[in-house]
């Protein structure tokens, strides 16, 4: 049980590396984001290993700072999006009746809007600053949270446990934090690799249509689209931020896995 | 001499456990089992939890559930070994040489299937017989099963029968290839008992008119006297004795299955004080939302203090609903509760906290009934903090004080749950009941889970308790052996109503009502012939 298998190894070892790195990106990048060094499209040299960018940025710079930025900002929605989420939906679960029709109601017509479109047009009308874009990415997701907190809490709040909590006398919080969380806590925990890895999808995804993290920031998204126009040319600047951003989300993926397998197998779950 | 139809020689089966924070480990779940089945004859395996005796079962077609392998000995059926015997051989044998009945009918049937389908899916799979001739001879088994229009029973969705005849109708699925051997896994387990006595004779007469043999799967050595020949008591996967049936029941001679036989024989003398009752119900009837009739209606019954009322019933009567109902967990529709000499508000929300705390209760389930991330000192210490306010040194010396009371100990203190025993998480639930010092404890069902012995030793510590402590109990079960052994009073609900309500001397003593005389006369005895008496007596008086 101790040992740790491999994928789950290669995974955590990834993670690891990518957020070390995002951590101490001003120590480790040898130039600076935004500082122009060379020229167009250089090929990787002793100087810039993995060459330069469209207007001559050192590529490997970039893409450390883009990490910085992208995981930053995945970190920061995910963690909106559980908090919100999960309370929300624990609470629905818990109080039932007209608060969790409205609660999960409300979440559906949400649901029922395409993510990508419907931040396209709240970004579209408000200024796109980090702060906003954080929430706006954060509450739209923390819909899925909610739906998973609150079937799972649902399952639970029906249990003789929770029952015989409640004819204690106990609080709403109490039943809430100390009798359904606990429990509810290792298939939410699995749930925040998959949120955060769809995160970095999406502000990825947000930056390279032009509406996510503004220039002369960069992210791993926005480092793709500037560089896309090299393809043509047979030059490859736009598929590493690709990579990184595939490998990171493999990578969160496997440990998020091996989580899930360790906590429902204490439980002769998954794995006996 | 003949060789028996199965002859098992020296069983050895292992599984392997992965306990957290171990490293995988092989363990022997059934150990040098030998056993001999002639052609006809039904044998009864019986023994608690863990004693592996379905494993044993299903051994006889060399099967082994997922991690469990058949590891040594001999298993020879129909003068062939098959525990070597590779899986196209074995694929042939199961479902035809040998079927399976298991113990959860209703989990057993595919629900999107009509039941005729279902009955004659093997034979026809195994190219035993036509589709004509199957269900004809499907047809026959629902008559000799004693299921209604046997002529259309099969028909039915699995959903559109009840469950007594669900397990007719799985039986006959078990019969229709015409096998060799039947292994009924407890299928009489999750019955009522009045529809229980239906079903075994059914079984019965059907395995006496084929000449099938038989391996009988129970925990309830009083069903399997009814119904084998030979009987062998097992415990933690070792043969503790096997003889016939007689012998077994009548003179057995190891000491745990003389205590098996003499479990249900327990008799608490009866004992009803005068004064105030601490509960009393007066004309209580209740109903769930959406559901169009009452489910309970009109009770009326009276508990004094440091006494047991044993509310007994089928299920679907409406005992469990009466204990929600009290509780306030269902607040009733009319009717009055008076608790400790104050009237209780009929919903949970509007009792005081003094209510709650004087009112506690106790569930069948007890692993779904403490939170699995708490410890047992964090159960049990939560009403002492909640109720009296105890933190600290003194929550946890009150909590050990409890732990002895249940007779388990400091060291339990930091266990969870899933470390615990049924019978131990049984009593961690007492102790947390008791930590509220309450005057009334609604027990439900809280030893029908558990083995037999294990549920003596609990009735033992609640009926200590009450001594000790001078709590009232409402008891609620289904098990007349259960009731004589602890009530004062009895109520009897069938239908949501109360059909017979007093003493218990009065109440299991003639002149009875009908639906009385019937549980009664349903639960099987500790004695051989018990089944065909009954039988024969209920035949004569409904002529």
């Amino acid at each position: 049980m101790t040992r740790i298998p491999l994928p789950a190894l290669i995974g955590l070892a990834v993670t690891g590396a990518y957020f070390l790195a995002a951590l101490f990106a001003p120590l480790l990048a040898p130039y600076g984001l935004s500082e122009v060094v060379g020229d167009v499209w250089e090929p990787s040299s002793a100087e810039h290993l993995l060459g330069t960018d469209n207007i001559g940025r050192d590529l490997l710079s970039r893409l450390i700072y883009g990490g910085r930025t992208t995981i930053f900002v995945a970190s920061a929605a995910t963690i909106l999006s559980f908090f919100t989420g999960s309370v929300l939906g624990l609470f629905a679960a818990v109080v039932g009746g007209w608060v969790d029709q409205l609660l999960s109601r409300f979440v559906d017509l949400i649901m029922a809007i395409p993510t990508l479109i419907f931040a396209l047009v709240v970004l579209s009308v408000m200024p796109v600053t980090l702060p906003v874009l954080i929430v706006v990415m954060g509450l739209l997701d923390s819909t899925r949270v909610f739906r998973l907190s609150r079937a799972v809490a649902a399952d639970l709040a029906v249990m003789d446990f929770v029952e015989a909590a409640r004819l204690r006398g106990e609080g709403r919080g109490w039943i809430i934090f100390r009798e359904i969380l606990p429990n509810a806590l290792s298939p939410l925990v699995a749930e925040m690799g998959m949120r955060f890895i769809f995160m970095v999808l999406f502000v990825s995804t947000l930056s390279f249509l032009g509406l996510g993290i503004q220039p002369p920031e960069a992210d791993w998204g926005g480092i793709v689209k500037e560089n896309k126009d090299g393809i043509v040319y047979g030059i490859s600047a736009a598929l590493l931020p690709a990579v990184a951003i595939a490998t990171l989300a493999i990578a969160v993926n496997l440990v998020a896995d091996w989580i899930l397998d360790r906590t429902t197998s204490l439980k002769g779950g998954r794995n006996g | 001499m003949v060789e028996p139809l199965l002859n098992i020689e020296n069983l050895r089966i292992e599984a392997a456990s992965y306990q957290p924070g171990e490293a995988p480990s092989r363990i022997t779940i059934v150990d040098d089992v030998s056993l001999s089945l002639q052609k006809g004859h039904v044998l009864g395996l019986i023994g608690e939890s863990g004693a592996g005796k379905s494993t044993i079962g299903l051994s006889a077609m060399a099967y082994g559930r997922g991690g469990v392998e058949l590891t040594g000995g001999e298993i020879r059926l129909n003068g062939r070994e098959i525990r070597t015997a590779p899986s196209p051989v074995l694929r042939k044998l199961r479902g035809v040489e040998v079927t399976y009945v298991a113990q959860s009918a209703a989990a057993a049937f595919n629900p999107a299937k009509r039941l005729m389908e279902q009955v004659i899916e093997s034979t026809l799979e195994h190219g035993r017989a036509s589709r004509r001739e199957a269900e004809a001879r499907a047809v026959d088994l629902f008559e000799k099963l004693g299921l209604p229009d046997p002529g259309t029973f099969g028909n039915r969705y699995p959903h559109q029968v009840s469950g007594g005849q669900l397990q007719r109708a799985m039986t006959a699925m078990a019969l229709c290839p015409q096998p060799d051997l039947i292994i009924f896994d407890e299928p009489t387990t999750a019955l009522d008992v009045t529809t229980q006595l239906g079903v075994l004779s059914a079984i019965k007469a059907a395995i006496r008119d084929l000449g099938v043999a038989a391996l009988y799967i129970t925990h309830d050595l009083a069903v399997v006297a009814q119904i084998a020949d030979d009987i062998m008591v097992l415990r933690h996967g070792k043969t503790v004795e096997y003889g016939t049936a007689d012998q077994i029941i009548n003179a057995p001679r190891k000491a745990y299955t003389r205590a098996l036989v003499s479990v249900a024989a327990n008799e608490h003398p009866e004992n009803l004080p005068a004064g105030e009752a601490v509960l009393s119900l007066k004309g209580i009837t209740a109903r769930y939302r959406n559901v169009p009739f009452d489910v309970v209606s009109d009770i009326g019954i009276d508990v004094k203090p440091g006494t047991t009322l044993a509310v007994v019933g089928e299920s679907g009567s409406g005992k469990s609903t009466l204990a929600r109902v009290i509780t306030g967990l269902l607040p009733a529709a009319r009717g009055e509760i008076t608790f400790a000499g104050r009237r209780l508000p009929p919903g949970l929300e509007r009792r005081t906290r003094e209510d709650l705390r004087e009112l506690q209760m106790i569930y069948q389930m007890a692993d779904v009934a403490m939170n699995p991330r708490q410890t047992v000192g964090t159960i049990i210490g939560r009403p002492l903090e909640f109720y009296f306010g105890l933190k600290g040194a003194a929550q946890k010396q009150r909590v050990v004080e409890l732990l002895d009371e249940i007779e388990l100990g400091e060291r339990f203190l930091d266990r969870y749950p899933a470390e615990l025993s049924g019978g131990q998480k049984q009593r961690v639930c007492i102790a947390r009941a008791l930590a509220a010092k309450p005057k009334l404890i609604i027990c439900d069902e809280v030893t029908s889970a558990l083995d037999p012995l294990v549920a003596e030793g609990i009735l033992k510590l609640l009926l200590d308790l009450q001594t000790s402590e001078g709590v009232a109990y409402v008891f609620i079960t289904h098990d007349i052996a259960t009731v004589r052994a602890v009530a004062d009073t009895i109520a009897v609900m069938h239908k949501g109503r109360l059909v017979r309500y007093g003493m218990k001397s009065e109440v299991l003593s003639p002149p009875f009502d009908d639906y009385t005389e019937l549980l009664l006369k349903s639960v099987p005895e500790m004695r051989i012939g018990w089944m065909e008496e009954t039988l024969a007596a209920l035949e004569a008086e409904a002529r």
